[in-house]
């Protein structure tokens, strides 16, 4: 495997006892490259196997967008608004999924890492563990995933009949972003669990896949507490419903002022703060699982 | 080579009561084994209410003011996600490699050494761990929906044990799908590609992320007799709230009872194709 060839030939410039920050730097930024060099190799390697699977993971993402559309062939509109409208939403949690997906996803391996013992060797490298841990298994295949859902917000975007402003044009660029950083903090909030309770995989996924699920449609639909603690308890309201009311120019029908919409990458700000806290607390917490 | 003896000749017809015995004995393992994932089912049971949520809400607007879509009112819509989320495990859709595992390390050589046949045992296996889903699966995310929302309960008296087999054929046609998908480990070493096309499919034409009576009526019909996706949950489902009259969903039964043994028998012709050209490394 591609593992152990990184661990003894790529880090080694940054383990110079202490080479001047800039080149300790520019060693850390090679090693990763090294990482990342190594894993697209090895998963490309398998050329029909890779194919299939850059073919199955558009699909994963085509589906659920797929499903919004026939959902509004048998009813005209969702919680109030159109197909078109909610094209908005689908594209903006779509791609902002998908890319968090590609580049922290895969860190709800975690689990199986520490259960493996895999977890020490990240540790007792000269890097950064959960860079490594990114760098390790980037799942290269998803890139296709990305590119469709990018894809489809600009064509939701295109069509839903948007006053551009350059406010809006703005907030069409910034919210994406602070969707990827929004998800990518929930992925390493969740994966952090697996410090403490190893066998709790699946229940990550509710809150992942469930967010993205959420972000999915207008949270109107939802139904008392249960909006309450996903849309503002998590805050995935914040992901794709508000930035496109602002960027539609509709007021919520909840009731909430116009620029909740612009508070996106706030929002996103403080998940990765949050994230970044409960890893690092999480890491002390670590016990190797012996062996 | 003369070597493919080992599923050949199993002593069948004489002695029915044992292999019976055996079956039982293996289903019963199944059972033991998985109710030793406590943990594991936790996780995977507030994951499949969390679904619920998602899946119900979305079905409910979908009905949107009038109550009523694709010949679903909202109790049967709300009975449709959360039994549908507990058959998800009984069924077991998603994310069963180990027979494929087992190709790719050569332990399948153990397997084929026993005298019976591997479709047998792995069913057998099959079911006795979806019988310990359907205690701890199935009924939580059930009573979910029973407590927090208005769900339908069936009418007909024949409806229940109409649905019991129902999810019984819906079982071993899953059972036959994952075994194939299995398989082609024998031929292609790595089922990643396999997988995912599978997990597509089975998500979606089964009817999980919306009831495929929203597509028209020409593609449904097509997906319902074509491919045997809609047996794993969009039937069972259909039958248990009553969306047609007792005759046609005999005649779904059937449906499901047709690609059921049409599954199984391709599982033991491919099986019987791999074991022709099987090496097992090592020795």
């Amino acid at each position: 495997m591609a593992e152990p060839a990184t661990l003894t030939g790529a880090p080694a410039p940054a383990q110079r006892p202490r080479p001047g920050a800039q080149r300790g730097a520019g060693g850390a930024l090679r090693a990763y490259r090294a990482l990342l060099g190594a894993q697209a190799r090895s998963q490309t390697a398998y050329r029909t196997s890779f194919v299939v699977d850059l073919v199955g993971n558009v699909g994963a993402t085509a589906f659920d967008v797929v499903t919004v559309v026939v959902l509004y062939g048998v009813t005209r509109e969702l919680g109030g608004f159109t197909l078109r409208e909610t094209l908005v939403i689908v594209g903006l949690s779509a791609f902002a999924f998908a890319a968090a997906d590609l580049l922290v996803g895969n860190i709800e391996r975690l689990s199986g890492y520490v259960r493996t013992g895999l977890f020490d060797a990240v540790l007792v490298r000269p890097l950064a563990a959960l860079p490594q841990l990114l760098l390790m298994d980037l799942p290269v295949r998803k890139v296709s995933r990305v590119a469709f859902g990018l894809a489809v917000l600009l064509a939701a975007l295109a069509s839903a009949r948007i006053e551009w402003t350059p406010a809006r044009v703005a907030l069409a660029v910034v919210a994406p972003l602070a969707g990827i950083v929004f998800f990518g903090a929930v992925f390493v909030l969740t994966a952090t669990v697996s410090f403490y309770w190893i066998d709790s995989g699946q229940l990550a996924n509710s809150v992942t896949y469930g967010g993205r699920d959420f972000t999915s449609y207008p949270v109107t639909i939802y139904g008392g507490w249960f909006r309450a603690l996903f849309a503002y308890g998590l805050g995935f309201a914040f992901v794709s419903y508000h930035p496109a009311l602002a960027l539609l120019g509709r007021a919520d029908p909840l009731g909430l002022p116009g620029w909740v919409g612009w508070a996106a990458p706030g929002v996103a700000g403080v998940a990765a703060a949050v994230a970044a806290l409960a890893w690092r607390v999480g890491i002390r917490h670590y016990r190797s699982t012996g062996s | 080579m003369g070597s493919l003896t080992a599923t050949v000749a199993p002593p069948t017809g004489s002695n029915v009561t044992p292999s019976f015995r055996t079956f039982g004995a293996i289903a019963v393992a199944g059972f033991r084994r998985h109710a030793t994932y406590r943990q594991a089912t936790l996780a995977g049971l507030v994951t499949n209410t969390v679904f619920g949520f998602l899946r119900y809400y979305v079905f409910l607007a979908a009905a949107g003011t009038a109550g009523q879509v694709a010949g679903y009112d909202r109790a049967q819509l709300a009975t449709y996600v959360w039994v549908g989320q507990g058959l998800l495990a009984v069924i077991a859709i998603w994310g069963w490699t180990e027979l494929a595992d087992r190709i790719r390390t050569g332990e399948i050589a153990a397997d084929l050494l026993r005298p019976v046949h591997p479709v047998t045992s792995y069913l057998a296996a099959d079911l006795g761990r979806a019988g310990f889903a359907a205690l701890c699966r199935l009924m939580p995310p059930v009573l979910v929906g029973v407590l927090l929302f208005e769900v339908y309960l069936p009418r007909r008296a024949a409806t229940l044990p109409l649905a019991v087999l129902s999810v019984l054929l819906a079982l071993v046609v899953c059972f036959g799908c994952r075994y194939l998908v299995n398989a082609t480990a024998y031929w292609l070493q790595d089922v990643r590609g396999p997988m995912t096309l599978w997990m597509l499919a089975g998500n979606v034409l089964g009817g999980l992320y919306f009831p495929l009576s929203f597509l028209p009526g020409g593609l449904e019909a097509l997906l319902r007799y074509g491919t045997p996706f809609p047996s794993l949950l969009q039937i069972p489902l259909d039958v248990l709230v009553e969306r047609e009259p007792l005759p046609a969903q005999l005649g779904l039964v059937a449906v499901q009872a047709g690609w059921a043994v049409a599954l199984l028998a391709c599982c033991r012709l491919v099986q019987r194709r791999a074991e022709r050209r099987l090496v097992v490394q090592g020795g």
